[in-house]
């Protein structure tokens, strides 16, 4: 860090009276921190990269009609796969939305600066890093084991809870962006809180809300661990009551993929380019959303 | 999307009829939102008393060896949970010291070095790194990655090592398939690496520029800036940053129980095939029955217990930093 005395004669460098050791140190580091960012893009782009080529041969217009092939049967398509996927995580979806809204509109606007609104706010920030399998194994003791059976409506409970903290976490955020006067404006025409809430503060922070919800869409959609022991997975269509066992995306790529059967594999990668793209469609759509709403 | 929507337009919906609000709604409001938010804390009790009661049997039968002992055995209904303990701690360690270095370059590339018009779109890829699914990482990892490693890392590293004391058993592998901790680690390193490295990007930008400036202006590199006056600042809650990437490797499922080859013996070698809480979990949960299901119940009461104590850890250091 000492500064040389005398400056020396160096009329080409801009850093004229810095030493060659700091310098090599500068430029060590500027070259590393840029290389391991190109490291981390070219995963993503190589992972992508294998999906397409991997892929791609296997999307046929059977993927999207034909149910999932049994061991050593031939063809065989992903539409109960599918289907059964936008099912469970829609009823998650539709479990942890209002639940969500209200506890992050409770932390926001009832017990904002609250010993409990603190506590709350800090145990659902652990609950977004949870390990999810931990859910699935929750919710098999919960709904699984008492109801001797799998069901579809336990693997949407699993995909719930783990959307729930997402959604509490960006409604409270948005809803603390909404400036005090527009409450205070509305408490002044005489509304009640309730009121309040619903028409002027939940208005203004929608878009920030609705971001939040596609968010947890992204997040719970490719949750393949807390399916594992709650929905299940099986190669027929489900029964409309959901009842024993819903086949899905996430866990049909898991039995697929390392299955002895080639079309199963063919499968397992389709699967798995639509459900990256779909998510990775979700979430850039979630942050347009965010950066117009600004 | 439409609940929210269908809310709000609720009370504006009919502008000229005015319409006395209910006091029983404003109360039902009021309740059913604390409701909710009280719920939040009734589900981390819930999984905590259901691990604890689900794994009971099994910590009864085995008391503390449960976590001491390396057998595990369906035949004599024998468990011990410390070959997972070991792999699930093994492969989240390899995982920060590859990662950790990794998501701290890339913070402050992000927030030092990237010229204006880059930034955004390279915050975006890390960003989607994190989106996503673990299954994904898990797809690459055993298909691209785990034959590339076997070839071109595990079976040359083998030859050299072979025979050397220590070296020779850390990193020699019997079977060199490419499946084993290190892998998994590697992978989960760069699952963990989108959090770190954007929760530290907050934090580099939260530091005021006249920092920067003024060690700018007595004339220090940008590596002398970044050492000693932003790490300096913001060193807290990198270690928080961390503790979250910590807790997000502890509990990875899916690309974990993919590569890390799930052997249930322990290895003295990071390059051998072994297993973690997770994966065994995922691995045996659906056949299990009886005891064996207690135990596998019980590795996961662990697993909580652990990710519980690390998680509450980085949530005190991070202290409210946004998203995530």
């Amino acid at each position: 860090m000492t500064m040389t005395s005398t400056p020396r004669e160096l009329p080409h460098q801009p850093w004229g009276r810095v030493r060659q050791s700091r310098r090599t140190a500068d430029r060590l580091m500027k070259i590393i921190a840029t290389g391991f960012t190109f490291v981390a893009i070219f995963v993503l782009f190589w992972i992508l990269g294998m999906l397409l080529v991997k892929g791609i041969g296997g999307l046929s217009l059977a993927t999207f009609t034909a149910v999932t092939p049994g061991p050593g049967s031939e063809g065989g398509g992903l539409a109960n796969a599918i289907v059964g996927s936008f099912v469970l995580t829609f009823l998650g979806i539709a479990i942890a939305t209002p639940i969500g809204v209200l506890a992050g509109t409770w932390l926001a606007e009832y017990g904002r600066g609250s010993q409990l609104a603190n506590l709350i706010r800090f145990i659902n920030d652990i609950l977004l890093s949870a390990p999810s399998i931990l859910i699935g194994l929750f919710v098999y003791v919960i709904l699984v084991e008492p109801f001797r059976g799998y069901s579809g409506w336990a693997g949407g409970v699993a995909l719930g809870i783990i959307a729930i903290p997402v959604i509490v976490r960006t409604t409270e955020d948005m809803l603390n962006l909404v400036p005090g006067h527009l409450r205070e404006a509305g408490a002044a025409l005489g509304a009640p809180p309730s009121v309040v809430i619903t028409g002027v503060t939940w208005r203004a922070a929608k878009a920030g809300m609705v971001t939040g919800v596609l968010l947890a869409l992204a997040r719970i959609a490719g949750e393949t661990a807390p399916l594992l022991f709650t929905a299940l997975n099986n190669n027929f269509w489900f029964s409309p009551t959901l009842a024993g066992g819903v086949s899905n995306l996430p866990v049909t790529i898991y039995q697929f993929a390392s299955a002895p059967y080639e079309n199963w594999q063919q499968l397992a990668w389709a699967g798995s380019l639509i459900i990256t793209v779909s998510i990775l469609l979700l979430s850039i759509v979630a942050r347009r959303i965010v950066a117009g709403g600004k | 999307m439409t609940a929210a929507t269908d809310m709000t337009s609720m009370p504006g919906a009919t502008p000229i009829v005015r319409r006395t609000p209910k006091a029983t709604f404003d109360a039902v409001f009021r309740n059913a939102s604390f409701g909710a938010a009280m719920l939040v804390l009734v589900l981390l009790a819930g999984i905590m008393v259901s691990m604890v009661v689900g794994g009971w049997p099994a910590f009864r039968e085995f008391g503390l060896g449960f976590i001491t002992s390396s057998v595990w055995d369906t035949q004599n209904e024998q468990y011990g949970a410390w070959p997972a303990i070991v792999g699930t701690l093994s492969t989240a360690l390899i995982a920060l010291v590859i990662g950790v270095p990794l998501s701290l370059g890339i913070a402050v590339y992000l927030t030092q070095l990237a010229p204006a018009w880059f930034k955004k779109p390279v915050a975006t890829a890390i960003e989607l790194l994190a989106a996503v699914p673990s299954i994904i990482y898990g797809m690459w990892g055993l298909f691209v990655f785990v034959p590339l490693f076997a070839q071109y890392v595990q079976i040359p590293l083998s030859n050299i090592v072979e025979g050397m004391p220590v070296v020779g058993t850390i990193l020699y592998s019997r079977s060199p398939s490419g499946l084993g901790i290190f892998t998994a680690g590697i992978i989960l390193a760069f699952m963990i690496v989108p959090f770190i490295a954007s929760i530290t990007r907050d934090m580099l930008e939260q530091i005021p520029s006249v920092l920067r400036e003024s060690a700018y202006g007595i004339g220090a590199t940008t590596w002398e800036v970044v050492r000693h006056v932003l790490v300096p600042q913001a060193g807290v809650s990198i270690i928080g940053a961390v503790m979250l990437g910590l807790g997000r490797a502890l509990g990875e499922t899916m690309a974990v129980t993919f590569v890390v080859g799930n052997a249930n013996r322990l290895s003295a070698s990071i390059l051998d095939p072994g297993s973690t809480i997770a994966s065994r979990i995922a691995n045996e949960f659906n056949e299990a029955l009886g005891l064996q299901l207690n135990a596998l119940i019980a590795l996961g009461c662990i697993l909580f217990f652990v990710t519980f104590v690390v998680l509450v850890i980085a949530r005190l250091l991070v202290a409210r930093v946004k998203r995530y």
